[in-house]
Formats: structure tokens, sequence, C-alpha cells
């Protein structure tokens, strides 16, 4: 990146000027990135006195982490935590399976009419699923899937944008593997799994993260399929607890609800900020 | 052999993208109630819909998200990514920074943002009395509501933006910037004559990708007013909702979403031919 050179860098007033643009800059991105987590936390361990009385308090004068045993166990934020991971599970190997299996046929099997086939899961890039979201639920009762988790898993399956990168990724690979295991006499199945797949990770991780993020931020479809309220996942959950709980206990089941991707951010980084770039593409 | 590995794709796609998307076109001329077989109505869906007086008030308030989201949510990313492509050492902590708020799930952010717009005692209208600014009524009146809406959900999805951002001026030739520094343009013109020509397929793609997702704005109207005060936050697909989930209409719900897609496709059409003009040109 060479918006500014180095030579440039050296000439006291650009240095002056430059240094003091990105110290603002991280100034504001620690305000708008650490700050609300940090209010959360604030918020989830004060008593609701404070909330309303001490606003801008820093810490509270006596904490109340008590407030997090209440919202894992009487709101049953650990109940809807745990239906939160069903969900993401399900969804994260059914695109995983669809996208494998859907980019190894079309790139290295490449069928009759692979073409049209690719072009229209393509196509479907163009609708966004909210669009036809009646429809969809009309059809997952017509199947008897309403308040299973199928209803979440299966649609989730059907992400054009892992295919696409299933199929660039395996379209990168060396051909001349292909050829030596056919060879070799192994059939597909066997080219799949001890050729493809052991050269696949970066890919496989790629679309996991994309998988695991995607459904794990979903409200809409699963505030449609999922009417039963003791299987809802915990987004769902909250925003029907928040007209209900007292304050300073929904802070607390927030924080709750907040930690473990932010804390799979925190693990996982370098590859989400690295390969997921473009999952903003995604929408 | 090909065609079996095909079969989870044709099953995802077929019964859970492209069957949707026909039955959708189908009952948007239909009537049914889920227990009854459907009856064909012509176009009494679409006539119900033109007459509903909300559609009016949603497409206004889903154009005023949409408008206000570019002003505010289009610049802001790609300023944020210039002055980040300049930093050379601790570049990863910035990056970390701007992308914490997109993995924070929306409902969460939403219902905290809720607390930070309270009129009576939430962080913004504290924060706004220090300096003896304030209170703004946020969400509270319907002047301010949608505002409030397009500014958290800025916030929320501008890392995503500004990491693509970064991605591609990572691409810029950098004997670009070299001759132009030779040649004596200032740091700003060569912002201005290299930086944004170059990013302008990137600036094209994610303009579209602003505007194809704002228009489908649910969750933060769902969940911070619920449509209101004054319905001054009901958008196309809360109305959607509301038909298809509240009243049981789902033909009109359908009827309505149909028109929702027209216009969406005809967005990235025009975004398809605009870019096909610039790269012959």
């Amino acid at each position: 990146m060479s918006l500014i050179s180095h030579v440039e860098e050296r000439r006291p007033a650009v240095r002056a000027a430059v240094r003091t643009i990105q110290w603002l800059t991280l100034a504001v991105l620690l305000l708008i990135g650490i700050g609300p987590l940090y209010m959360t936390v604030k918020g989830a361990v004060s008593p609701a006195t404070d909330l309303i009385a001490k606003p801008l308090e820093l810490w509270p004068g006596d904490p109340r982490p008590e407030n997090f045993g209440t919202a894992w166990n009487d709101l049953g934020i650990g109940h809807y935590l745990l239906n939160t991971v069903q969900v993401v599970g399900g969804s994260w190997a059914v695109q995983i399976i669809v996208a494998i299996t859907a980019g190894y046929s079309l790139s290295v099997l490449k069928p009759a009419l692979g073409k049209l086939i690719y072009g229209a899961i393509l196509a479907t890039m163009f609708v966004p699923y909210t669009v036809s979201m009646t429809s969809l639920f009309l059809t997952i009762i017509d199947l008897g899937l309403v308040d299973s988790y199928w209803s979440i898993w299966l649609p989730a399956g059907a992400s054009a944008f892992n295919v696409l990168l299933a199929k660039r990724f395996f379209d990168a690979l060396p051909p001349e593997l292909f050829a030596a295991a056919r060879v070799d006499g192994a059939n597909s199945w066997q080219l799949l799994t001890r050729i493809v797949l052991p050269m696949s990770r970066p890919i496989l991780a790629v679309i996991s993260l994309i998988a695991i993020m995607h459904s794990w931020k979903d409200f809409i479809w699963p505030l449609v399929a999922i009417t039963d309220p003791d299987k809802q996942p915990i987004s769902v959950a909250l925003a029907t607890l928040a007209d209900q709980a007292p304050q300073d206990v929904l802070i607390a089941s927030m924080a709750l609800a907040l930690a473990p991707p932010v804390l799979l951010f925190l693990v996982f980084q370098k590859y989400v900020v690295a390969g997921l770039g473009f999952t903003g593409v995604k929408g | 052999m090909a065609f079996l590995f095909l079969v989870p794709a044709f099953v995802a796609f077929g019964v859970f993208s492209y069957w949707p998307m026909i039955r959708g076109l189908l009952i948007s001329f239909q009537e049914t109630n889920l227990v009854d077989p459907a009856t064909w109505v012509g176009l009494d869906n679409f006539t119900a819909l033109v007459r509903d007086p909300l559609l009016y008030t949603a497409i206004a308030n889903t154009l005023l998200f949409v408008g206000l989201g570019l002003l505010i949510g289009f610049p802001a990313p790609l300023i944020l990514a210039t002055v980040m492509s300049t930093v050379r050492k601790g570049a990863g902590v910035y990056r970390f920074l701007v992308y914490l708020p997109v993995v924070i799930p929306p409902v969460v952010a939403i219902l905290l943002w809720k607390w930070f717009y309270d009129p009576g005692h939430g962080l913004f209208n504290e924060l706004l009395g220090l300096i003896g600014a304030g209170p703004l009524p946020w969400l509270e009146s319907p002047r301010t509501a949608m505002l409030s809406l397009v500014i958290q959900s800025t916030w929320a999805w501008m890392g995503s933006t500004v990491l693509i951002y970064l991605a591609a001026m990572v691409t810029i030739p950098a004997e670009l910037y070299e001759a132009a520094q030779m040649d004596g343009a200032s740091i700003a013109r060569r912002l201005w004559h290299i930086t944004l020509p170059q990013l302008r397929p990137t600036i094209g793609l994610l303009l579209l990708l602003q505007l194809v997702s704002t228009t489908q704005v649910f969750t933060e109207p769902y969940v911070f007013t619920d449509g209101g005060p004054e319905n001054s936050t009901l958008t196309i697909l809360l109305l959607i909702f509301r038909y298809a989930f509240r009243d049981g209409a789902y033909g009109q719900a359908a009827a309505l979403a149909f028109l929702l897609a027209i216009f969406l496709g005809l967005m990235s059409a025009i975004y398809l031919r605009a870019t096909r003009t610039w790269g012959s040109a």
C-alpha cells in the first residue's frame, strides 16, 4: 500500500499529519469497537438502580456477577445458546456437504450440462431468500418441518457463494493429480476423499467460518420457522425476552449471547480478517 | 456418477431456492389459508396491495433507510479504509477493531443500542448532556427513529466493507503511485486520481450490495421499534412479514415480495450493464 511513500513519511510535516489522523482513527475505532462491549459487561454486573442513576459510571461500586447466573438459569440463556449451537452446527454441516459435493462434481467430474447447472446455482444469488420467505415457509409446512431444525439446516445449504468458493478452489488444483489417481484405479469417491479433500483445508476453513458466522447471525428465518419458544435460538429468544426481563438481567443475557462469537473471533481473527474480507460480499 | 455428487445441491437449490421462487409467483395470484386448497384469485392480491395505504408508507420508509444508508454508510468505510491503508505498524489492531461489531449477533447489537438510545438514561443522551446538547428522542420520535436505525446499522456492517476496500487497495500497482509522485502529485491528488479510479469496480459492487441489502432491511425495524412510532420505521420486508405471519395473507405477502424481487433484479441488471460499459470504456 503506497498512497504515501516511505520518503514522504520522513518529512516531519507529513509525518505529523499522518500520525495524527491515524491516532484519531484508532481512538474512534476503540470507542466504537470496544466501547459497546465494555458497556455491556459493565451493565451486566451493575445493579438495576445504577443503570438508571449512574449511566456514565465506569464500573459499578457494588458489582453483581450473580446477574449472569440469573440470566443463565432463570431466563434460560444456557438453553437458548445450546439451541443456537444446534442450529449453527447443522447448518454448517449441510453447507459443507452441498458446497464440497457440488464444487467437486462441477469442477473435477464436469458432468454434461455442468455449466448450465453452475449458472443456475449462481443465479440464485440475485434472488435473496428473504424475498421468497413466505413461500419457503409454506414449503416447510408441506414437508412437515415446522419447529424442526431441519427447516433451518436444509435451506442453509442453498448458498451459491459457498459453491462458487469450492468450485474455484478445486479449479485451481493441478489436474495431473486427478489423472494419476484415475490411472491408479481410484473411483470418483476415492478421488474426492483421498486426493481432493486432504488438499482442501484452506477452503473448508473459509466456508466453515462463513457458514458459522452467517447462521449465528441469522434472525428472520429462525423467527419464522421455529414457533416453539422452547426450541428458539438465542437471537429469537432475546428479541422476546427484551420486553419481559429486568434491564440488568437482560444486559447480562446479551453479554452471554455475544461472548461466544466474540471469543471465536478473538481466536480465529487472523483467518477471519484475512479470509473473510468477502463475507460482506454475501450480504 | 457426476450427477450423484450433485444430488445435495439439487435438493438444496431445487427444493429450498427454486421451488419457493416459483411458488411465490404462483401464490401471489392465489388465496390460501393453509387448510383449504388454494384458489386462483387473479390480480386480487395486487389490488389489495395497492389499496393498502401502508404500502406507500413502507416504500417511502425503505427508500429513506436506503438513502440515509448511502449518505452515512457509504463514505464512512471508504474514508476509514483509506486511513487504515496508510498504517504500517499495528494494522492488525485496526482491522480487529473495525471488524469487531460485525461479529456481534444483530439482535444483541440492536438491543444494546436500544439501551444506549433510551431517551431517559441512555448512554447517548447522557454523553450529549456532558457537552450541553440534547436530549434527543432517538427511537421515540417519528422524525429521528429512522436515522437512529441507520446509524446503528452503519456501525454494525461497516467492518466488512472496510476489509473489502482494504483488500482492493492492496492490489493497486505501486508503480502508479510512484509515477504520480515523481510528477509531483500531492497525496490528495493521488487519492483522487489513482486510488478512487482504481477502486471503481469495488465501489460499484459494494454500492449494489448495499442497495440490495438495505432494501431488505428487517431486523432493525422489527427489534428496535416494530415499525413505530406512527409507522415511521415500517419497511417493505416488515410489511411482508406482517401480511404473512400476522394477518395470514400469504398471497398478498407473496405479491409484494414478487414486486420487490423484480425491483432488486432490475437494480442488479442496471449494475451489470453499467459495469460492462465501464469495462469497454
